[in-house]
């Protein structure tokens, strides 16, 4: 049995007259003990989807079974099973770290002692702040008191909405090595991010944009699918260099990567590559390097956004 | 259990660190009951008069005394004619004027009936009123004094006998008034902040995916502010016997049963705020737009409710705080016991059974 089975899932909310689709008939697994990501950028509907799946919210159409259970009629059962951290940092800021983390285990009919085991690691770390408010904790230390309250009543699955998102690079690294450790205990771990980075440390990922679901498969599948061979270019002048690359016909896509551009060529025949770098010199750009590179999930994000697709056509 | 206390404990922490809020609380009924009280009370003080003795005998000289000896009236001057009286009016801060006519004394001995004249400012008719009933109390007063000395017949046309009040003072009225304002303000703005409170902070996201109970969650929301509510009755009274020397004719412990109440009326009141609505701004200000003005307007104790038209006299039996204040009067200021104020006391129960039970088949279970 699936951990999290969707089906048709669909969820608007009303915007005046017209009506916003947040879900629009979305369906996949999740499996058992894994650590499973939902990948998009902010607005693609990741936060509705979470709040279906811990019973906040009822779906207009389609259904939700979370643990076997139904999320609209069993949401009694699911909200005993089930650790929940919101995007928004959500515990009480004027009650201390300890007093937090009490009133949770006590909610959920547990204690501290009981299943410190599973949270000890992380809490170790916010230990020394036990007396300090949580209001006036790091965002890395406020991450992870709300990991430990999620934690505090062990519960079977574990959802964490954009857990990284304002959070350092070291904190977001070590956060990923908890989840790694939790998933050894056997707790299944659902998790969005709007970082695509954070994709890989997934073993199974689901793409999500503008409502829909784009593909869903382990990160290196996904890498696998992506069909053409990609190049990273670096030349002097980046902002020409991308506004020529879009004109040249031999481009099929380009896009900006940081100190490259990431490029997938129409012909890719031998000789293409240093038509086109001729071609770019003979602009005045100077090429400093032209590589081949494996793609990384954000390009094949791009590369399955239906809107990216329109723009190459025309 | 277990659960239920944790919930209590994390809301009396709520409470007792929000120091500002708790100090607004606590400042609130001091302050009214002081304002209330003394600066906005409608008895008059210290009114500027004139005297006008035609006669300047020995009885005009001791009623001058008197009417100069009441903290009511401030004798500005005294006048020798009606025309200085005329002036002393026009030139302004002068309310009444007290004439006795000439020969006072030896008329009165002479057992025939004699009249002091009171000229009153009326532009501002209420004040003309109250000072002219003032100034014939103390004619009475007077009237009274001399009888058992004097076997004079006395031409007395008018008994009028202040009962519960005898001496008119405002804070009679204000003291109930203000009870019932503090007790609904605190009780229904503390609730409705504090619930919205937890949706805007995320925190009841969190709660409703945990196997808490709402009726919990609400209950415990509900007693760190009943306990509030109850310690800021303890000062109200204590400052109305003490400060004000207003005390308490009737049973204390059912006072304080009805208070509670009321509270637990208006913690229900809070209740169903706060389910409509999502930001804590939106609950101030239904708070104190849909409660301040109505309580303070058809609770009684600032517009009597007898002088309304009929339609604003029907809803101010919606007003909860009207039949709070009318129990406080009865068991306050006349001393009655629970039998005089039981239909109220129904009355008020069954506007909380009401509210309780509608604001609790509202409480989300859901986000939105």
């Amino acid at each position: 049995m699936p951990a999290v089975e969707i089906s048709q899932l669909v969820k608007t909310y009303p915007v005046g007259k017209n009506k916003l689709t947040a879900l629009d008939k979305i369906s996949f697994d999740v499996n058992e003990g894994e650590i499973f990501g939902l990948i998009g950028p902010d607005g693609a509907g990741k936060t509705s989807l979470f709040r279906i799946l811990t019973t906040l919210l009822i779906p207009d159409s389609g259904s939700a079974q979370v643990l076997g259970l139904d999320v609209v009629r069993d949401f009694r059962e699911i909200r005993k099973k089930v650790g929940y951290m919101p995007g928004k940092f959500s515990l009480y800021q004027d009650l201390t770290v300890e007093e937090n983390l009490n009133f949770f285990a006590t909610v959920f009919g547990t204690t501290i002692k009981e299943n410190k085991y599973l949270i000890e690691e992380i809490y170790v770390q916010i230990e020394p702040f036990k007396d300090r408010r949580a209001g006036k904790l790091s965002g890395g230390m406020k991450q992870k008191l709300a990991l430990c309250c999620a934690l505090i009543h062990k519960p079977s699955i574990l959802f964490l909405d954009e857990p990284t998102t304002g959070v350092d690079t070291v904190s977001r690294k070590e956060f990923w090595e908890m989840l790694g450790r939790l998933k050894k205990q056997g707790i299944t771990i659902m998790v969005s991010t709007p970082y695509m980075d954070e994709a890989t440390l997934c073993e199974r990922i689901a793409l999500i944009q503008d409502a829909k679901i784009m593909s869903v498969d382990t990160p290196a599948q996904i890498i696998q699918q992506f069909p053409d061979p990609l190049f990273a270019i670096r030349g002097d002048q980046m902002g020409k260099l991308l506004k020529q690359l879009r004109q040249n016909p031999e481009v099929e896509t380009c896009n900006a990567f940081g100190d490259y551009h990431h490029i997938t060529l129409k012909d890719n025949s031998a000789g293409t590559q240093t038509r086109l770098i001729g071609q770019l010199e003979k602009e005045n750009l100077h090429i400093k390097e032209l590589k081949a590179i494996t793609p990384t999930i954000e390009d094949c994000f791009i590369r399955l956004m239906p809107h990216n697709n329109q723009i190459q056509r025309s | 259990m277990k659960q239920f206390l944790s919930f209590l404990r994390k809301e009396f922490h709520h409470v007792f660190r929000d120091r500002k809020t708790l100090l607004l609380l606590f400042g609130m009924p001091i302050i009214q009951i002081v304002l209330f009280g003394f600066a906005l009370t409608n008895e008059i003080k210290n009114s500027k008069i004139v005297v006008c003795d035609y006669s300047k005998d020995d009885i005009t000289q001791r009623i001058t005394e008197k009417i100069a000896a009441s903290k009511n009236f401030e004798i500005k001057q005294s006048v020798l004619g009606h025309k200085e009286i005329e002036q002393a009016f026009k030139s302004g801060d002068i309310k009444l004027a007290v004439i006795f006519p000439s020969a006072f004394q030896t008329d009165l001995e002479a057992g025939r009936r004699v009249q002091v004249q009171i000229i009153a400012d009326a532009s501002d008719p209420n004040t003309a009123t109250t000072l002219t009933s003032y100034a014939t109390n103390i004619l009475r007063d007077f009237q009274q004094d001399m009888q058992p000395l004097q076997h004079a017949p006395m031409n007395i046309s008018t008994t009028a006998r202040m009962i519960y009040n005898p001496d008119l003072k405002g804070a009679t009225n204000f003291v109930p008034g203000v009870m019932a304002l503090v007790l609904m303000l605190i009780c229904v703005l503390m609730t409705s902040a504090s619930i919205v409170r937890e949706k805007e902070n995320g925190t009841m996201e969190v709660l409703l995916v945990s196997p808490m109970n709402p009726l919990l969650v609400i209950i415990s929301k509900a007693i760190p502010y009943l306990l509030l509510s109850l310690v800021n009755l303890i000062i109200i009274l204590l400052l109305s016997v003490y400060l004000l020397g207003l005390p308490v004719k009737g049973n204390v412990f059912l006072l304080f049963g009805e208070s509670t109440l009321l509270i637990i009326t208006a913690l229900s009141l809070g209740l169903l705020i706060s389910n409509s609505t999502s930001s804590q701004q939106t609950a101030m200000m239904i708070s104190i737009m849909g409660l301040l003005l109505p309580t303070v307007m058809f609770t009684g104790f600032m517009f009597p409710l007898e002088n309304m038209p009929k339609p604003l006299q029907i809803i101010s039996n919606l007003v909860p705080s009207k039949w709070y204040y009318t129990i406080v009067k009865n068991i306050m200021i006349k001393g009655l016991g629970f039998s005089h104020v039981w239909k109220e006391t129904l009355i008020l129960a069954g506007m909380t059974v009401f509210l309780l039970l509608v604001s609790l088949q509202k409480f989300k279970i859901r986000l939105s």
